[in-house]
């Protein structure tokens, strides 16, 4: 059935707490209304409101009250309405959740998936927009993943949930309702820690994930027109990353060409480049470039500047190419 | 157009202080719990017990044979009585200082030392600093240094339980310094509003590091924030054990009848450092320190319990020799262990082990080492 991210999401969820009454929802306006993205609706009218749960408007009451959920037993998926809003749950998270099955030796764990909208594209300004992703990738004990389509993010969503380790869960807010695709009705799982090919190519690898894949497509076929012919990468899983199909690809092109919404400096790009060159250095042709957002709080107005667009990513491509 | 009313009118100031123990020793026939006299000298013996080690960890701490020690002199009391009054199924969510509370349950002495030295036989792998244990057995969360961070922990955990219609009530410990924290504030609000059964165990000290406790808040007291949760606030002399059980256990009790949430403020003082690493000297005066030794809980239950003729001076002596020798022995045994295997600091980062820890494992192993110790 073709469907858009949003009811992908809803699908899997719905679908999971049917087959697990231990899996609950909690957080900001994600009952009634079934989230500011609806991405909840009609599961409270499902399963009522002790398994989606309407929380006080806390981040960190809400992933502090997950962690203990967690440690019970239950597979608690809080929902942070914007990633922006993220920061005030950020000791919970990075202090508790991902150390408490380190700090415990193992004795305690928290399986959680904190799901989470991010990225440009929808006129947020500085607050509903944000691409923070680097921040947990840096910390030790999260899983982080970015589906960048509603087929997806259901199987991806699914293999979340019933992971053993907290995860992150961004959705790039800016596909929720723009692509729809066909997705099975059945359950079905996509492993986390994979990604894919998404158009194979023999002149330079690009790597994209959430919104910017598209982007990433869209400058690949432009580039095709000038007789450059990319391999474009979605990682899907940002953290534990696919080092071995990023690192078989770039052996091939020689030429890598990373693309990410956040802010260029210490942005997930850079530890991309780093890797590559530790592990495909002889391979190279051409420095590694990086096409991002700018090192600024993510503006207003000039969102289609900021946003690294295929107008950006197709010069890149060419430069690089015929560096 | 709705109007704002309050449900009651609170003074504050009038929130009176539970309290059993008079300065004689004797127990206030109208608040007495009139507990077993044996219960009475267990816990007795648990909270001199729990002053031994601490005095001797403090020791070797000196002695530079272990890192760290977060001592808890004088709030004996408000930790093991506590302890004592909830159910053995109930959850501890601690602070750093309630190692009492785990002894209660029977944490044995070896499992804590091999904490102390962060040997190869600690529970955690030596991967925390000293006085940071953890125990899923004795439903005992793991110990965190930020502060607060356990209270939405054990507020999520009987939320959970709640959800699924198991009788488990939580207790949380924290400082009057924690209640500044901002979970502090979620997690009594989150409680009050979902009516959770979590007993929220203020230790008012007096002090967080080298802040006074008017230094945390305007309010007349701490256990009068909860009434703005619209949960119950009571305030206990935590120097009384028999005082902080019976308002304990009239918290778990009430929470298990689904009735909600208790926040006790227990009125205590930290009669050592915050820490090993803390002078409190330099903070506070002699003559402070002094009026609250008088108060000393292990004092005042000891006067009660020698009125009762349960407890007498050979009682006292031959429990000291007991937790001397015990001392002695797991210390000599934990010292003589080696430390943790290198690969468990790559375990339990994740469920399984990913490629990039497995490539930084090895490269530590292929690599030069450092020398043995520190």
């Amino acid at each position: 059935m073709e469907m858009t991210m949003v009811q992908a999401l809803n699908q899997a969820l719905r679908g999971e707490m049917r087959r697990d009454d231990r899996v609950v929802l909690l957080g900001e306006d994600v009952g009634k209304i079934g989230g500011v993205f609806r991405v909840t609706q009609g599961l409270q009218a499902e399963f009522g409101g002790d398994r989606v749960i309407d929380t006080p408007l806390s981040e960190c009451g809400i992933i502090g009250t997950s962690i203990g959920m967690a440690m019970y037993g239950l597979r608690p998926v809080p929902e942070i309405q914007f990633a922006d809003f993220i920061y005030p749950a950020f000791d919970q998270i990075v202090n508790e959740a991902a150390k408490y099955r380190y700090r415990s030796g193992g004795e305690h764990t928290v399986p959680m998936v904190i799901r989470t909208p991010i990225g440009g594209g929808i006129r947020g300004g500085h607050y509903h927009s944000q691409s923070p992703e680097s921040l947990f990738i840096h910390t030790a004990g999260l899983k982080v993943v970015c589906p960048s389509n509603p087929y997806d993010a259901k199987g991806l969503l699914l293999s979340a949930i019933r992971d053993p380790d907290p995860v992150i869960f961004f959705e790039p807010k800016r596909v929720y309702r723009a692509a729809r695709m066909d997705v099975p009705e059945d359950e079905y799982v996509l492993p986390l820690g994979k990604a894919k090919v998404v158009r194979q190519g023999e002149h330079v690898t690009l790597i994209a994930w959430g919104a910017m894949l598209y982007e990433a497509l869209a400058a690949a076929e432009e580039a095709r027109q000038k007789g450059v012919d990319a391999e474009v990468i979605d990682l899907c899983t940002l953290w534990p990353l696919d080092i071995d199909t990023l690192v078989e690809s770039v052996k091939r092109t020689g030429r890598v060409v990373i693309v990410h919404e956040a802010p260029k400096t210490c942005g997930f790009g850079a530890e991309l480049v780093s890797l590559i060159c530790e592990k495909a250095f002889l391979s190279l042709e051409a420095p590694p470039v990086r096409v991002t957002g700018w090192d600024t709080p993510f503006p207003y107005s000039l969102e289609n500047e900021y946003l690294p667009l295929a107008h950006r990513i197709v010069p890149a491509l060419l430069q690089t190419a015929h560096y | 157009m709705m109007h704002y009313v309050p449900n009651r009118t609170v003074d504050l100031t009038q929130l009176g202080i539970e309290r059993v123990l008079g300065p004689d020793g004797r127990a206030d026939p109208a608040h007495d719990p009139r507990l077993d006299t044996k219960l009475v000298v267990r816990i007795y013996e648990s909270m001199l017990r729990a002053r031994l080690i601490d005095e001797r960890m403090l020791g070797l701490q000196r002695q530079g044979r272990v890192g760290f020690h977060v001592g808890f002199r004088g709030e004996e009391a408000a930790v093991i009585a506590s302890a004592a009054a909830l159910r053995d199924t109930d959850w501890i969510f601690p602070c750093y200082r309630e190692l009492g509370a785990l002894l209660w349950r029977g944490f044995s002495l070896e499992t804590y030392l091999d904490n102390m030295y962060g040997n190869a036989d600690d529970v955690v792998h030596g991967r925390q600093m000293p006085d940071h244990y953890t125990s899923k057995k004795l439903c005992y969360a793991s110990v965190s240094s930020p502060i607060g961070t356990q209270i939405t922990h054990a507020v999520g955990y009987a939320w959970a339980a709640k959800l699924r219609r198991e009788d488990v009530v939580t207790a949380t410990f924290f400082g009057e310094g924690g209640t500044s924290s901002s979970d502090f504030h979620a997690g009594l609000n989150f409680a009050g509003v979902y009516k959770v059964p979590t007993v929220f165990l203020c230790r008012n000290n007096r002090w967080a590091i080298s802040t006074s406790a008017d230094k945390q808040t305007a309010s007349e007291s701490f256990a009068g924030k909860a009434i703005a949760y619209g949960i119950k606030g009571v305030r206990c002399d935590g120097n009384d054990a028999l005082a902080v059980y019976r308002t304990v256990q009239e918290a778990v009790l009430r929470a298990s009848r689904g009735e909600g949430p208790t926040m006790i403020e227990l009125l205590t003082y930290r009669l050592g450092g915050h820490s090993t690493s803390d002078d409190p000297k330099v903070y506070r005066t002699d003559e402070e320190v002094e009026s609250w030794q008088k108060q000393d809980p292990i004092l005042r239950l000891r006067r009660h319990l020698e009125l009762l003729g349960a407890w007498h001076e050979q009682d006292e002596k031959q429990l000291a020799a007991g937790v001397d020798s015990e001392l002695k022995q797991h210390i000599e045994a934990a010292e003589r262990k080696p430390q943790p295997e290198l690969s468990s600091g790559f375990d339990d980062v994740y469920a399984e082990r990913p490629w990039h820890l497995t490539e930084q494992l090895e490269a530590i192993q292929n690599g030069p080492r450092p020398k043995r110790g520190h």
